[in-house]
């Protein structure tokens, strides 16, 4: 399962046809959702080793992004055949081998493992971001790059610390996930304080939690629709794996008054701070980067309430992914068919898309927690879990921001796709393809879905998941 | 044993207050470099069986901090034409000052934080955190896009040094895996770097600001 994926995008560095190696990735989707699948409903086929363990959280994971992944593959397909004029042979390669690498992290039960993988997930992202190939675009991929880095440079020491603080009571070191958890109450109280820090900033920068989310408004504003729907969805789900594993070590050790209370003041910060640059926010990619650092926040925020929250922070990686996808798909064609990205020029939308001027306003409403779609019952869930908690305060500021949030992003997007396009503005050629619709269409129904009804194994799986975070059997 | 090791750890120090006060890059990445291999002599005097997995990783070690990456760095800097000295944000004579409080600080900090028993008496601690703060301090301070790798690979060194404490318990892959990173980082960040040079006709970040808000 890590390995098709990686042998994949070498081929896909082979193929000489630029008009026949897009389709590589659906394929490659497509048997990757199908081994998801089969994985996630026969466990105890897997065979495994201590290393590589997929645990109910890190189901859930996989199952988002593969899911993401299947729907952006065949919107890759049609989003490149308008763009011919440029190879796309590392484009193609470096999103296949993210999803490769993008495994290992969920596989991986081996704290040093994960780290490796996800700073290798920030280097294979990098070319995607500089497709472009504009200033604008090198811009980007530097602050990413610079920031990222060293966010990963301080997720790493967070984890020599976390071995030291093993190290130091006299335990035998290892970084084997299962090791540490079992020995997580023995640890040296210190150290695991300060490995918690860093691990929370430094992955907590591959999430993009305020404030070390600079990066995210200049690269999702740059990079194709696609590739924001990968970030958005895919790259911040997996960093928020890895914070929810050193939660569950750190909630193992009984330290949950001291990490709760940070986690429930980065969760709240980010929100204010997405919430503040979104109000008056001329440039909808850019919106839709503050809206990703909101529930990043709305995630970290859930975790550190923590007990009846929880299933709604799961339900939300799943609910959040989704959505996200509709979003920066539907802005993407937005942004093809006006040649521009700020609502001076980019009015009335749906006049001139229909499809997709329709699906960025479904989209925003999902995000800011309408119902009847998914977010909305994942976000009520964890303002459940904060009245369940006592936490009233908590819950009361966590609903202002959502307001806020709504009404800053409300008023971006409706000025978007309300009134009709100026006059002066040149028309461009591009129309809604199947390809590029569809599978929007699709992504946006199974957001509608979850906020009807969520299936029973998802709804088991998530509870399991609960659970196993809280240590419960 | 211990004071030949605490010796090249105050080295290290030093070499950060270096870098901090130097204005010449090309200086500053041979101190860099120099300091790699220092680093690379380290594990000899903290791993006390020399086993052969060890050795390939002193090998590896000095190869890539003290060669390789900063010869690539050399290059980037010829071929973008970089003869000016760093910029720095605030003055050389107080980016000393800071590193030597930081370092104040480290030790002080280091102090506070409990040991096991093998590592009384050595400066790996203190060391690994005043040099990630020096690290700090170059990302922070200057706005050559050359200086800020620098700034990270010091940060780099430091987070080597702590690792340092863990050799002996933590499998050999998790090391490479480090050292990996760090040459497919730089070796990136060099591409990245000659593209902004094309493109901006200056490595200078103060230019990349376009995507301000």
């Amino acid at each position: 399962m890590i390995l098709f994926p990686l042998m994949m995008a070498a081929i896909a560095l082979l193929v000489p046809s630029n008009r026949l190696r897009p389709w590589l990735l659906p394929i490659t989707a497509v048997i990757y959702s199908a081994t998801t699948v089969f994985v996630l409903t026969r466990p105890d086929l897997m065979i495994t080793n201590e290393w590589l363990i997929l645990d109910p959280p890190a189901r859930i994971v996989l199952l988002v992004v593969s899911t993401l992944f299947l729907f952006c593959s065949f919107y890759t397909v049609g989003y490149l055949q308008y763009r011919k004029e440029r190879s796309n042979r590392v484009f193609c390669a470096c999103l296949i081998g993210f999803l490769g690498i993008m495994s290992v992290v969920v596989w991986a039960h081996h704290l040093g493992l994960m780290w490796v993988a996800i700073e290798a997930t920030t280097l294979v992202t990098a070319p995607l971001i500089y497709f472009n190939r504009t200033p604008r675009s090198i811009e980007a991929t530097w602050k990413y790059l610079m920031v990222g880095s060293v966010g990963i440079a301080l997720a790493l020491l967070g984890t020599f610390f976390l071995a030291y603080a093993s190290l130091q009571s006299g335990l035998e070191s290892s970084l084997a996930f299962e090791d540490v958890l079992r020995n997580a109450p023995l640890l040296s109280k210190p150290w695991l304080h300060a490995a918690f820090i860093l691990l929370l900033v430094g992955y907590g920068t591959k999430m993009g939690l305020a404030p070390m989310h600079t990066w995210k408004p200049e690269v999702y504003g740059e990079v194709p629709g696609v590739v924001g729907a990968i970030f958005a969805g895919g790259v911040t789900s997996c960093a928020f794996l890895a914070v929810l594993r050193i939660y569950q070590i750190c909630l193992a050790a009984g330290e949950n008054a001291y990490i709760s209370r940070l986690m429930v003041f980065m969760g709240l910060f980010s929100m204010a701070v997405a919430g503040l640059f979104m109000v008056n926010q001329r440039d909808f990619k850019r919106m839709l980067a503050y809206s990703s650092v909101e529930h990043m926040g709305i995630l970290v925020l859930g975790l550190g309430i923590g007990g009846p929250a929880l299933f709604g922070t799961l339900l939300h990686i799943m609910t959040n992914g989704l959505t996200k996808g509709v979003l920066f798909l539907s802005s993407g064609n937005i942004h093809r068919a006006y040649n521009s990205k700020s609502t001076d020029v980019v009015r009335g939308a749906m006049r001139r898309l229909p499809l997709s001027g329709t699906l960025f306003l479904a989209g925003f409403l999902a995000i800011t927690g309408s119902p009847p779609f998914g977010p909305f019952i994942s976000e009520f869930a964890i303002l459940n879990g904060a009245f369940d908690t006592g936490r009233f305060i908590t819950a009361g500021i966590f609903l202002a921001m959502l307001l806020l949030v709504f009404i800053g992003m409300g008023a971006t997007v409706l000025t978007v796709v309300q009134g009709r396009p100026p006059a002066h503005v040149e028309d461009t050629e591009y129309r809604d393809g199947f390809l590029t619709a569809a599978p929007v269409v699709i992504l946006m129904v199974m957001v509608l879905l979850i906020g009807l009804y969520i299936p029973g194994p998802l709804g088991t799986m998530i509870k399991d998941a609960a659970g196993f975070l809280e240590g419960r059997p | 044993m211990t004071n030949l090791l605490n010796a090249i750890l105050v080295l290290i120090l030093v070499m950060n207050l270096f870098a901090l006060g130097t204005s010449r890059i090309n200086a500053v990445i041979r101190t860099v470099a120099l300091q790699g291999i220092l680093l690379g002599i380290i594990p000899l005097l903290v791993h006390k069986h020399l086993t052969v997995p060890v050795a390939i990783m002193i090998g590896a070690a000095i190869a890539i901090k003290g060669v390789v990456i900063p010869s690539i760095m050399t290059r980037a800097l010829r071929d973008a034409q970089i003869k000016r000295e760093v910029e720095p944000l605030i003055g050389l004579l107080p980016s000393i000052i800071l590193g030597a409080a930081a370092t104040a600080f480290a030790l002080l900090f280091a102090g506070q934080l409990p040991l096991a028993a093998q590592h009384y008496g050595t400066l790996l601690v203190p060391t690994s955190i005043a040099t990630v703060f020096v690290g700090f301090i170059f990302l922070v301070t200057r706005y050559k896009a050359i200086s800020q790798v620098i700034g990270y690979l010091v940060l780099e060194n430091g987070i080597f040094i702590f690792g340092m404490l863990l050799i002996e318990a933590m499998p050999l892959i998790v090391e490479l895996g480090v050292m990996l990173d760090l040459f497919v980082g730089i070796f990136v960040t060099c591409i990245i770097i000659n593209h902004i040079n094309q493109a901006f006709s200056s490595m200078d970040t103060r230019r990349l600001v376009s995507l301000k808000e």
